[in-house]
């Protein structure tokens, strides 16, 4: 960024001249010093998958997830801000509810994107709050198929193919896109998406990382689940292999 | 909780005392209805058009307080194109069907409306939902509602058959309705019916004087003739002592 401060960058209800809200770049600024999430959308299913870096030795295994069950069919995973992951998520949740009160049925993923990015955008508005450090992405299997979707600090939310934020976003990025995606199962999603959160984690700079990944396809029976530990296993055993065969 | 005497309404409501129908065949469904509104034995409206559109392909039946269905029909078409405007799809006939049931459920100590919900949708093609007065929510294949309809369930258990096309089923819609108008009091009028499918809603009208015909036992009988009338009992009056 070019100007920095300037008095400017306090409040998230002032512009900058130049047309900027500086406090919604900083939100940026806090996913991209978060692991990395991916999320594929395949031709019968969705994949999440996230580098969950482990700050301390010290912490349970498989603590403070970053995978979260919106509804029965809608899952997220986040980046950034851990807590602000889970305030989201827990508007999620509201939302799903209300519209299966509502209108007796399940919603759909475009809908509850819709609600979520203006959610999300109200805190870009006001000098009392600080907009979300957090990108999140949405993944699920409704009346209309897979869908995918990712939504930005700024509130802004599109569909996508195949999404990753964080980190390590511009390697999985160009890894998603060599994949062909609308053939894949979500049984071969899951082997790829492990392979590319392995990838994308710098073993020399970083601490310890967990893997984590749900899906959702017709093993599940449609609904958001952790992926089962024998393919978790196989997942995380092909992506050390091709971890140590790329380095040859 | 106060039970509500739906017989005895507000003295001079508007009331449709009516005979309403639908029923869903392969590709659509066929929704009809008299056209009789009255207050009390008055005849406020004999051209009534109790078929009332919610959206594209979702009608309602209304029976009932005329007031009361209408306003409860006018919140879900607003809902319907919330629905359609934020979601981009038309909506299901089920989704409408859950808002009307809702509203009449959480309302039920207020209101006296009776509703069948009706139509077309992508996702399970035709269906219709039967909304009967406490506000529950019940998919049949085929409804009958309002005052006329208790005289003609034994006809349509009797009549109905599942795999009819568009013709039978105009047909069972048009006679079930004409034989509700003749024995009930409170509907009459005309028939009023609609047909609900993917390519559009055709409306199809039958004037008070084309109404299917039946046994109407105009002949006033005389007594049987050839036979000996048995006498009549000799009445003696009682002895006082």
């Amino acid at each position: 960024m070019t100007s920095i401060g300037t008095g400017y960058d306090l409040s998230a209800s002032t512009y900058s001249p130049d047309g900027r809200i500086f406090q919604v770049e900083y939100a940026n600024k806090a996913v991209e010093n978060s692991g990395t999430a991916i999320g594929l959308k395949v031709k019968d299913g969705i994949v999440l998958a996230v580098e969950k870096l482990v700050h301390s030795k010290l912490l349970v295994p498989g603590a403070n997830r970053r995978i979260q069950t919106v509804d029965r069919h809608i899952g997220m995973a986040t980046a950034g801000l851990p807590a602000d992951g889970r305030t989201v998520a827990s508007r999620a949740r509201d939302e799903a509810a209300s519209f299966r009160d509502f209108y007796r049925s399940p919603p759909t993923l475009a809908t509850i994107a819709d609600r979520l990015g203006h959610f999300v955008q109200m805190y870009t508005l006001y000098s009392s709050v600080r907009p979300f450090g957090l990108s999140t992405i949405l993944g699920a299997v409704d009346k209309d198929g897979p869908a995918l979707y990712v939504i930005e600090p700024s509130g802004v939310f599109f569909g996508y193919h195949g999404a990753a934020v964080g980190k390590g976003r511009q390697l999985a990025k160009t890894e998603l896109e060599k994949l062909k995606l609308s053939e894949l199962t979500a049984r071969e999603a899951v082997i790829e998406a492990a392979r590319i959160i392995y990838l994308v984690h710098e073993d020399a700079k970083e601490k310890e990382f967990e893997l984590e990944m749900s899906w959702i396809g017709p093993e599940t029976n449609g609904q958001h689940v952790a992926v089962p530990k024998d393919l978790f296993d196989e997942a995380e055993t092909k992506a050390r292999e091709a971890l140590a065969s790329g380095f040859e | 909780m106060e039970r509500i005497d739906y017989q005895q309404l507000k003295a001079g409501e508007v009331n449709l005392g009516t005979s309403i129908m639908a029923v869903q065949f392969s590709n659509g469904v066929v929704i009809g209805a008299d056209s009789r509104t009255t207050t009390g034995s008055y005849i406020a409206n004999r051209v009534t058009d109790k078929l009332t559109h919610v959206h594209d392909r979702v009608y309602c039946c209304r029976s009932g307080s005329a007031a009361d269905t209408q306003a409860v029909a006018d919140m879900v078409t607003y809902y319907m194109q919330l629905y359609s405007q934020s979601t981009g799809t038309p909506p299901p006939v089920h989704t409408a069907a859950s808002v009307f049931q809702k509203i009449c459920y959480e309302n039920k100590d207020q209101l006296s409306a009776g509703i069948i919900v009706a139509g077309w949708d992508k996702e399970v093609g035709p269906s219709v939902y039967n909304i009967p007065l406490g506000g529950g929510l019940f998919r049949q294949p085929w409804a009958i509602g309002g005052s006329g309809s208790t005289y003609v369930y034994g006809y349509c258990d009797a009549t109905y058959q599942e795999g009819w096309g568009r013709d039978e089923t105009v047909n069972f819609v048009k006679n079930t309705l004409a034989l509700a108008m003749s024995r009930d009091g409170s509907s009459g009028g005309v028939i009023r019916m609609c047909v609900i499918t993917e390519e559009g809603v055709e409306r199809l009208f039958v004037p008070g004087n084309e109404l299917p015909k039946f046994w109407q036992g105009t002949e006033v009988l005389a007594a049987p003739k050839g036979k000996a009338v048995p006498p009549e009992p000799q009445v003696v009056p009682m002895a006082v002592e």
